[in-house]
């Protein structure tokens, strides 16, 4: 454990004393190689030519190797056997359009996408709105936030908890069937309700989002001038028209913002289901799925072919970010 | 007055959804520090109440017996000397019975013995001949159980469960994750904001794609990569330096574009006067853009600190699934298939992989939040 502890720091360490070795002596070497403190001026243009790709070397090794490679690499892989040594073509994607469970996942995901950033945008905008006007609405954001630094499997054991069921007359210790028995229903087993279990899970997502669609949307609201609201409320509209009328179209960029990026978070999130059913009693998505063919199916070839539906889907939002972006920097 | 009745609702509702937000969590911290025996039956919202609860125990046998004036007895504690504040209320020797004595009254047994039950727990079985059973009689009894709350599940999961040392692991493979990231990150991020390149246009829209490709595309290939790669050099496939370096490839994107937007929004006009007095980008950057970037590095690290601490896809692929290795949402994960009926354990290991990331988001909160703001909303 010590030597492990060491063995931690000296990474540290080591990779910090790596970057200003490299960053240091590139720039030394540039400094030296291409002329002293009196270069004439083609050296200068020499050197700014390259000084920036030395900049960006280390990053962009790291970028290719882990993100950009693997997603030509999984492509490629998909094409291939569970080994993924034999070329098989499109079986994988033809197997995966006839698995029931691929199927189901595909249904539950859409589920998925369609509940947890609405769910979670529209919550996090009404308590941003609602605490920005009380005298503790920081106190009740701080709180609504906290789950964010949870972990998805420790969200998943808290919420565990609340849906626990004892059966037979016991006396229920999970608080979701606490209160059903209180208000006079059954109890349930709620995480093995098909169809209505997907909820359940979705619920332990969005409360861990909401969060985040609060803080942004928060800071969206505070933008829109007080003249603005101030007018409104001199014609006499009240704070629901202010609401619908002024404040959603004002901020809706942002509100997009927050939707896509929850969208993607919802498409990566595995650790849920997996914690909470292992996709038992349909509640599958494909993260998981994806994750259950990689660890236990050792299958290569299928996950592969999961992680690019998976892809597929986010594309999209990607390309839409990637225009957003070179917009910007034409403008700036 | 209009206005009053809005505001009141506005207090009510929000404060019905604080309410929702925070139970849950709640609900595990309470749990986790409550006596075993009591998390199991009685729910965690009942923590401070005393509660009824229906036991039973075994009278000492013929061996346990003496004899005091002519008559056998059998004395002793129907809870073994360990009351821990219980306090016998009814007793009896049948299930249909056993609600009907109070204690400290003498109930006569079908074979003429009779058994005296106190409330701290101590009987006295009298009997006029001499006993000759080998077990115990079988009491029942309702007994006043005051709440109890130990530290003792912590104990457990801690020594026996193995979450004391997947704490140490997490830790080593987040602080390393965080660290080195940042200062790779930092040096695109300068050339990416203020240096003139071909291509720069084309490597920000590159970076912006990859913030959102999911990291299940990344998995395999690298998982084969290391499979192949690491046996070269005499390593094992799944090691922290894997993981180091995998962590450091995830985070750079956001790394980059988190540092890009920051630097590009400093003052042009500082880097403009100090390229005029013929200072190097190098220097520039050392001595001016680092510094400056402070409120944006802090950022990024409390975000890809939580990220690494939280994350279980990672750390399952690319690390074993030993005592050396497994992190706190691995044995998490592990605790939730091999003793998910044991909330002790499960609520105070749970409270301790999150207690970390509380602590930071907590004490950081303010620069987590300037950081969602940069990353999400566009423009810096």
């Amino acid at each position: 454990m010590i030597a492990q502890i060491l063995s931690a720091t000296q990474t540290v360490i080591l990779g910090v004393a790596a970057c200003v070795i490299y960053f240091w002596g590139t720039n030394w070497v540039l400094d030296r190689l291409l002329g002293g403190a009196n270069a004439s001026v083609a050296h200068e243009s020499r050197r700014a030519a390259i000084r920036p790709w030395v900049f960006l070397a280390p990053a962009l090794f790291f970028l290719s190797l882990y993100l950009i490679y693997p997603v030509f690499a999984t492509l490629w892989l998909s094409f291939f056997d569970a080994a993924g040594t034999e070329f098989v073509g499109f079986s994988n994607f033809l197997w995966a359009l006839g698995d029931p469970n691929f199927q189901q996942s595909v249904f539950n995901n859409l589920l998925w996408l369609i509940v947890v950033p609405s769910c979670a945008t529209a919550f996090g905008l009404v308590i941003a709105v609602m605490a920005d006007k009380l005298w503790w609405g920081n106190i009740a954001k701080s709180l609504i936030f906290m789950p964010m630094a949870i972990s998805f499997i420790g969200a998943s054991v808290i919420w565990k908890f609340v849906y626990d069921y004892r059966s037979g007359d016991s006396e229920q210790i999970g608080i979701l069937n606490a209160v059903i028995q209180g208000l006079g229903f059954e109890p349930q087993v709620w995480i093995q309700i098909p169809f209505w279990n997907n909820f359940f899970l979705m619920a332990i997502l969005v409360w861990i989002q909401t969060g985040f669609a609060m803080v942004i949307l928060s800071a969206a609201l505070r933008g829109i001038p007080e003249e603005t609201l101030e007018a409104a409320r001199i014609d006499g509209a009240n704070d629901v028209q202010i609401f619908f009328n002024i404040m959603v179209p004002q901020i809706f960029p942002t509100i997009l913002v927050v939707w896509t990026t929850i969208t993607i978070l919802v498409l990566k999130v595995f650790d849920i289901v997996l914690a909470m059913t292992n996709g038992q009693w349909d509640t599958q998505v494909l993260a998981n799925l994806m994750f259950d063919w990689m660890v236990r199916g050792v299958d290569f070839g299928r996950s592969s072919t999961i992680a690019l539906v998976i892809m597929i889907a986010v594309l999209p939002i990607m390309i839409w970010n990637i225009r957003q972006a070179n917009q910007e920097e034409g403008t700036r | 007055m209009r206005m009053d009745m809005s505001r009141i609702f506005t207090h009510i509702i929000l404060l019905v959804l604080v309410v929702l937000w925070t139970l849950p969590t709640l609900g595990l911290l309470v749990s986790s520090v409550r006596d075993k025996d009591q998390l199991s039956v009685s729910g965690w919202w009942s923590a401070l109440t005393t509660t009824e609860r229906t036991d039973q125990a075994r009278t000492g046998a013929a061996d346990m017996q003496v004899q005091e004036n002519g008559q056998f007895v059998i004395a002793g504690d129907l809870f073994d000397g360990d009351a821990a504040g219980r306090q016998i209320q009814f007793f009896g020797v049948t299930n249909n019975t056993f609600g009907d004595n109070k204690a400290g009254d003498t109930i006569t047994l079908r074979d003429g013995t009779a058994l005296t039950v106190n409330a701290d727990g101590s009987y006295r079985w009298v009997s006029e001949e001499q006993f000759d059973t080998n077990r115990g009689q079988r009491v029942l009894y309702v007994a006043a159980t005051p709440p109890r709350f130990t530290l003792e599940n912590y104990e457990e999961v801690l020594e026996s469960e193995g979450i004391g040392r997947s704490f140490i692991n997490s830790f080593t493979v987040t602080i390393p994750a965080t660290i080195i990231p940042i200062l790779i990150a930092a040096f695109a991020a300068y050339a990416l904001a203020w240096m003139q390149f071909p291509g720069r246009g084309v490597l920000v829209a590159v970076v912006v794609g990859l913030l959102v490709v999911p990291l299940q595309m990344s998995l395999i290939p690298i998982l084969r990569l290391y499979n192949g790669v690491m046996p070269l050099f005499g390593a094992e496939s799944k090691s922290y330096l894997g993981i180091w370096l995998a962590h450091t490839g995830f985070g750079l994107p956001l790394a980059i574009y988190l540092l890009r937007n920051y630097m590009a929004s400093l003052p042009k006009e500082i880097m403009e006067s100090a390229r005029m007095d013929g200072a190097s980008h190098f220097h520039i950057f050392t001595t001016m853009v680092l510094p400056l970037s402070f409120p944006a590095l802090a950022s990024f690290a409390i975000f890809q600190f939580l990220w690494v601490w939280n994350d279980l896809l990672v750390a399952t692929v690319f690390l074993g699934n030993n005592d050396r290795q497994l992190v706190l949402t691995g044995r998490l994960r592990e605790l939730i298939g091999s003793r998910g009926d044991n909330w002790e354990i499960l609520t105070s290991g749970a409270f301790i992989s999150i207690i970390v990331p509380l602590v930071v988001f907590f004490a950081l909160q303010r620069y987590f939040v300037r950081g969602l703001l940069a990353g999400s909303v566009k423009g810096g």
